[in-house]
Parts: structure tokens; C-alpha cells; sequence
């Protein structure tokens, strides 16, 4: 039985699809079979991201109106053979996904992949509702920033409470994943500290991606950042994550905290 | 940062721009419910359920969609039974 993983946030922009699209690439990387669940619905993205845009055949919402097989909907990546896309509706709206659908969708996945990975809407509305509703583990998105911060509150309070775990007295499992960290800015001292966003939101470190010209560059030609350059810095930081999520305990390091000398000297620590 | 890596690396937004120029061409048509694409796809799906069970394992369907050309791949698996319509 696989993992069913959401990848939430309530705020938009934060780099969700980014995260999610990374995440299952870096575990596929490492030959367990992964799906990712576009349930952004009417408005995918992850295919772009994915590089699959070309190739969809059909969608969420066609397996759950039953006017497709899952297997069907499913796109094999062409790069990684362990590595699937479920697309979401492009034309429909989020009224088309039913909870009873969602659950049969997640249920068949769950058997067939490692991990099945959903990638949910910005907002706190059906589309992210659905999206967590059966989940095992959470990773919250987060930047380091005010309303960001707030909106990811927000989001932990519904996966304590509008998720089947919840709802049957069990213990959501989340973790934080901080990105688009400016290690520049976090150096002037203009960006929320890594230990004050832990400490308000008080959930584990996942891990930390730094804002980074190589996630731009990868959405540009179509393929995960884990795959497009896998020795970038925010590629790096993902691979590290995966492995977390897979139970290992490598420590977390601070983009820009290996720096040279003259970093050392006027640097402070930030974790 | 690593300049090697940073200076050798073709401009990606090139490949961005075709990217974006093919889909939105398919996505604007496919928005006015006439995707020749998808409804060819349509058709032939709804012909080989009158035939056989379309089942996920038996039955794939294949789309690329190109700048000039996209193209529709349904592969099928008759069985030796096929003709007979499951019920
Ligand atoms: N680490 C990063 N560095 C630079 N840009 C990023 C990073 N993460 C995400 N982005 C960019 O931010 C934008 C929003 O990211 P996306 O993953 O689509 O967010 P969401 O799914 O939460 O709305 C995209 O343009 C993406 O390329
Ligand atoms: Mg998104």
C-alpha cells in the first residue's frame, strides 16, 4: 500500500505544483513508482510543469464521471518510467470532483503506486479539501513571509480537522517545507528567520528549497527540477527532502549558510 | 553558483515560448468544443464500445499534440472473444 502525500498550502504562488512536480520525480529517481495528482481543477499546471502538456489524453474528472479508465488518464513520464501524471480538468470546474470519486481515484492509486502525491489548489475550498481529504502525510508549503505563513496556519488546522485522519482521531502526520528561501534577503535580515516560521507553526522541517533561477529555468523547458539539473541547489535540497520523507535523518542546511569567509565572518546563523 | 554550468546552458526561454505557443493554439480551439483531436478520440472510443468492453489494460489512447501535426494513437487488444459484446 503506498503513501498518499498532499502538497497544500492555502496561499498560491508559493511553489506547490513546484514542490510537487520535484518531489515525485526525486522519489522516482529512486525507482519507487509515483503518482502525481493534478487536482487543480480548471486550471493544470503540473502537466506544463511535467513537461506532458502535449499528451494528455484525459483527466480527473474524466475517471471519476467514468468517461475514462484510470489506467487511461494516467501519462507515463517520458524520462522517468516509475514517474505518472493524473492530470487535472482543464474545462471543467471543481464542482465535477465528487468526494466519493476522489476516494475511489486515491483508493486504486494508493494499490498501485508508492506514492501518490496531490497537488492541491491555493484556497481552503473543495479543490484543497479534496486534495487532502485522504491523505497519510501533509507537507505544507510555505515562504518565509507574513501572509504566507498565515495561510499555511490556516491550512493545518483543516488537515486537524477535515481529513479522514482527523475525523477518525488520528494523528495527521505534516511537515514544512520552506521555499523560495532568498538567502540574500534572509542575510539583510528582511525575511522571516527559519526558527521563527518552525516556531509558529511548530511543525518538523522537511526541508529548505532557496529561490533559484534553475526552478524558472525547468519550468521553461518541461521537467521537474530533480530531473533538469540535478545538481542545482534547489534540485539538491529536494533530493534531500525526499529522503527525509522516506524516514532518513540527514540535517537540514540553510541556503546560503555555506558560505565563503567573508560569510562566515559577518554571517549569522539562522538554524 | 557554479559560472560554468550558468554560461553553457542554451536560454530556456526559447523552449518556453514554443511550449506555450502549441498548447495554447490546441487549448484555445479545444475551449471552443471543436479539438478535432478529442473528438476523434470521442468517436473511436465510443465505436469500440459498441464492440468490446473498454477496459483500461486493453485499451490505450495515445495524443501528441505538435505545431503542425498532433497525432492519435488507440492501441487495442482484441481478444479472441471480442466480437462478442460484454454485457
Ligand atoms: N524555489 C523557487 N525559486 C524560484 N522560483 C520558484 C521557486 N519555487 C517556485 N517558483 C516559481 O513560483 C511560481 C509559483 O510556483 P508554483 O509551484 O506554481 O506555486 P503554487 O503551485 O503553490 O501556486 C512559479 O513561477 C515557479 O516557477
Ligand atoms: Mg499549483
Amino acid at each position: 500500500m503506498g503513501k498518499v502525500i498532499v502538497v497544500t498550502s492555502g496561499k498560491g504562488g508559493v511553489g506547490k505544483t513546484t514542490s510537487s512536480a520535484a518531489l515525485g520525480a526525486a522519489l522516482a529517481q529512486n525507482g519507487d513508482k509515483v503518482v502525481v495528482v493534478d487536482f487543480d481543477v480548471g486550471l493544470r499546471n503540473l502537466d506544463l510543469v511535467m513537461g506532458a502538456e502535449r499528451r494528455v489524453v484525459y483527466d480527473l474528472v474524466n475517471v471519476i464521471q467514468g468517461e475514462a479508465k484510470l489506467a487511461q488518464a494516467l501519462i507515463r513520464d517520458k524520462r522517468l518510467e516509475t514517474l505518472y501524471l493524473l492530470p487535472a480538468s482543464q474545462t471543467r470546474d471543481k464542482d465535477n470532483l465528487t468526494p466519493e470519486g476522489v476516494e475511489k481515484v486515491i483508493t486504486a492509486l494508493r494499490k498501485a503506486f508508492d506514492w501518490v502525491i496531490c497537488d492541491s489548489p491555493a484556497g481552503i475550498e473543495r479543490g484543497a479539501t479534496l486534495a487532502m481529504r485522504h491523505a497519510d502525510v501533509a507537507i505544507v508549503v510555505t515562504n518565509p513571509e507574513v501572509s504566507s505563513v498565515r495561510d499555511s496556519d490556516r491550512i493545518i488546522g483543516l488537515l486537524d480537522s477535515k481529513t479522514l485522519k482527523a475525523e477518525q482521531g488520528e494523528r495527521m502526520e505534516k511537515h514544512l517545507l520552506l521555499t523560495r528561501f532568498d538567502p540574500a534577503r534572509a542575510e539583510r535580515g528582511d525575511m522571516l528567520k527559519v526558527e521563527d516560521v518552525l516556531e509558529i507553526l511548530s511543525i518538523p522541517l522537511l526541508g529548505i528549497i532557496p529561490e533559484s533561477m534553475d526552478v524558472l529555468r525547468a519550468s521553461n523547458v518541461g521537467a521537474p527540477v530533480t530531473l533538469a539539473d540535478n545538481k542545482s541547489a534547489p534540485a539538491v535540497a529536494y533530493f534531500d527532502a525526499a529522503r527525509r520523507l522516506k524516514g532518513e535523518t540527514i540535517p537540514v542546511t540553510v541556503p546560503g549558510d555555506k558560505r565563503g569567509f567573508f560569510g562566515k565572518i559577518f554571517g549569522r546563523k539562522a538554524a | 553558483m557554479n559560472f560554468k554550468r550558468f554560461f553553457s546552458r542554451p536560454a530556456s526561454a526559447p523552449a518556453a515560448r514554443e511550449r506555450l505557443q502549441v498548447l495554447l493554439a490546441h487549448e484555445r480551439v479545444a475551449n471552443g468544443d471543436s479539438d478535432l483531436l478529442k473528438t476523434l478520440r470521442d468517436e473511436i472510443m465510443a465505436v469500440i464500445a459498441k464492440h468490446m468492453q473498454v477496459d483500461g489494460d486493453k485499451v490505450s489512447v495515445k495524443m501528441e499534440r505538435g505545431a503542425s501535426v498532433s497525432t492519435l494513437a488507440v492501441d487495442i487488444e482484441v481478444p479472441f472473444d471480442g466480437g462478442k459484446k460484454a454485457a
